[in-house]
């Protein structure tokens, strides 16, 4: 486990960069991760994508992948990736404070 | 008379049935296997047809000839499964009720996923080597052709043998080299994932191959279409490779059955206790190899390693017990770098490949991580004991959990 700074607080982030304690999670740490990941302001778009990922989590265990993503968001591939640049599965998951997607490479 | 029914006669569901075959008392039990295709394909030998080493003939045999006469093998493909009703519906009408149910119905490649691949370049400049028919067709434009820009593509993840477009790539390094036009061919290699592979240290070593045979490497790149008219491959973020050559491995789903029967995610995969085998919704059902959800590699070594622990914890369950074998996620491949030589790697799902020497610690003759000529005639040596041991019900003497042995942290 290594600390990370978001903004002005260090967490604790596991091997792949996110949140080792999701329960610290709250919407400013998103913004201030979203910062971080390069994604200056989080939309209602993206906080529909968040909170779906959020729900999937509590549900399943496990953030879902960018298939499922797209199926059952209600946002397509092309929007997903305009929103979360460059693998949006396994970013929107970090600003989610979620672990990376298990079906994520 | 309890009754078991496999569905799929491929890799992993000939490898069941044997282990059930000789495991179980025949007044206790009728074993019935469906499958709707005749012919059995050596599905890690069409890396080689494109390139001439194989042909045809050499990676397809009869499915029936794996199993015994007499056995209650239905050539007829399934319409769904029921499991609330313990029935297997089939294209025919016939319904087949079980008792147990082992699903082994595999992955296959599905192009009509992707925008413009199945289009008008479809066979002409756009080719996939995951289907026989495409590593024949590729076989065909290799022998005359001239060069240009040959793109490898992966569309999206998980791929079965997800270390064969790698494979692929050394391969057309050597073949061209031979044919003396190594100059003329520009290859590049296309893939989503970050690096070469998924695991850090093998990701590193294979990276460096690439670096070394003048592949070019582009990775995070998620292909959202095809532009046959440019002939470019386009991502999601809208950036574009061009190619006069794609070799495209398409996205990979589970069977169609699957998703008809309600039973599969959104790739069609049965969602599988990754220890147990057992699948996650019905307690008498049983999911091995390419069908499965599981975070372990798609390839025949996985479903051989599989079929030991779902024998196991099959024979608790019918005899009222918990099942208390686990499955480690335990994969080996033997990848082909070209030049008569070859790479082993051996993992699970904790521990990524490590250097070592497999089978016998120490010894060999197989050495992991590191590029040998033996690796490569274990490559070939892997078909012979496919036909003649694994798919014949043959113990090949290998732990099904992976050793650590003699593996160098």
């Amino acid at each position: 486990m290594t600390l990370k700074q978001f903004g002005s607080v260090n967490v604790e982030v596991d091997d792949d960069g996110h949140l080792a304690n999701g329960a610290i999670w709250s919407e400013d740490l998103a913004r201030d991760i979203a910062k971080e990941e390069g994604i200056e302001s989080l939309t209602d778009r993206h906080w529909l994508v968040i909170n779906y990922m959020r729900k999937e989590f509590q549900a399943k265990g496990d953030a879902p992948s960018l298939r499922k993503l797209t199926k059952e968001s209600g946002v397509d591939t092309k929007e997903l990736y305009a929103l979360f640049p460059k693998g949006p599965a396994k970013k929107a998951a970090k600003i989610a404070g979620l672990p990376k997607p298990k079906g994520c490479i | 008379m309890r009754k078991l029914v496999i569905l799929g006669a491929g890799t992993a569901g000939t490898i069941m049935f044997h282990k059930f075959h000789s495991s179980l008392n025949r007044n206790d039990w009728h074993i019935t296997v469906i499958d709707g295709d005749e012919n059995h394909y050596f599905q890690p030998g069409f890396l080689f047809i494109p390139f001439g080493i194989y042909k045809k003939r050499d990676v397809i045999k009869p499915k029936r000839s794996f199993y015994p006469r007499g056995s209650d093998f239905i050539m007829c493909a399934v319409d769904r499964i029921e499991p609330e009703k313990n029935r297997v519906l089939l294209n025919n009408g016939a319904i087949i009720p079980y008792d147990y149910l082992i699903i082994a119905t595999g992955s296959r490649v599905v192009p009509e996923e992707t925008e413009g691949m199945v289009a008008g370049e479809w066979r002409k400049s756009i080719f996939d080597f995951y289907t026989v028919d495409g590593a024949c067709a590729l076989a065909e434009l290799f022998k005359d052709w001239q060069g240009g820009r040959l793109v490898i593509n992966i569309t999206e993840m998980p791929i079965k043998c997800p270390v064969a477009p790698l494979e692929f790539a050394f391969l057309a390094d050597w073949y061209f080299s031979k044919r003396g036009i190594r100059e003329d061919v520009d290859i590049h290699f296309v893939t989503p994932l970050p690096g070469a592979f998924t695991k850090p240290r093998a990701s590193q070593l294979l990276g460096d191959f690439l670096l070394k045979k003048n592949i070019g490497v582009t990775p995070e790149f998620a292909v959202a279409r095809i532009d046959n008219e440019e002939k470019r491959i386009i991502s999601w973020d809208d950036a574009k490779i061009p190619f006069d050559i794609l070799v495209t491995i398409p996205t990979n789903m589970g069977d169609e059955a699957i998703a008809r029967s309600g039973l599969g995610d959104e790739l069609n995969y049965v969602p599988t206790d990754r220890q147990t085998l057992r699948s996650e919704s019905f307690e008498n059902i049983f999911v091995i190899g390419d069908a499965t959800n599981l975070p372990s590699s798609k390839a025949g070594s996985v479903a051989h390693f599989q079929s030991d622990i779902l024998l196991e914890n099959f024979m608790s369950i019918v005899e009222g017990r918990q099942p208390e074998a686990r499955f480690d996620g335990h994969t080996n491949c033997f990848i082909e770098s070209g030049f008569g030589k070859g790479v082993l790697i051996d993992f699970n799902y904790d521990m990524e490949p490590l250097p070592g020497k497999y089978p016998f610690a120490g010894i060999g003759p197989f050495s992991l991580l590191e590029e040998s000529r033996i690796n490569h005639y274990g490559k070939l040596l892997s078909r012979w004991m496919y036909w003649n041991l694994l798919l014949k019900g043959i113990e090949i003497p290998l732990d099904s959990k992976m050793s650590m042995e003699g593996k160098r942290l």
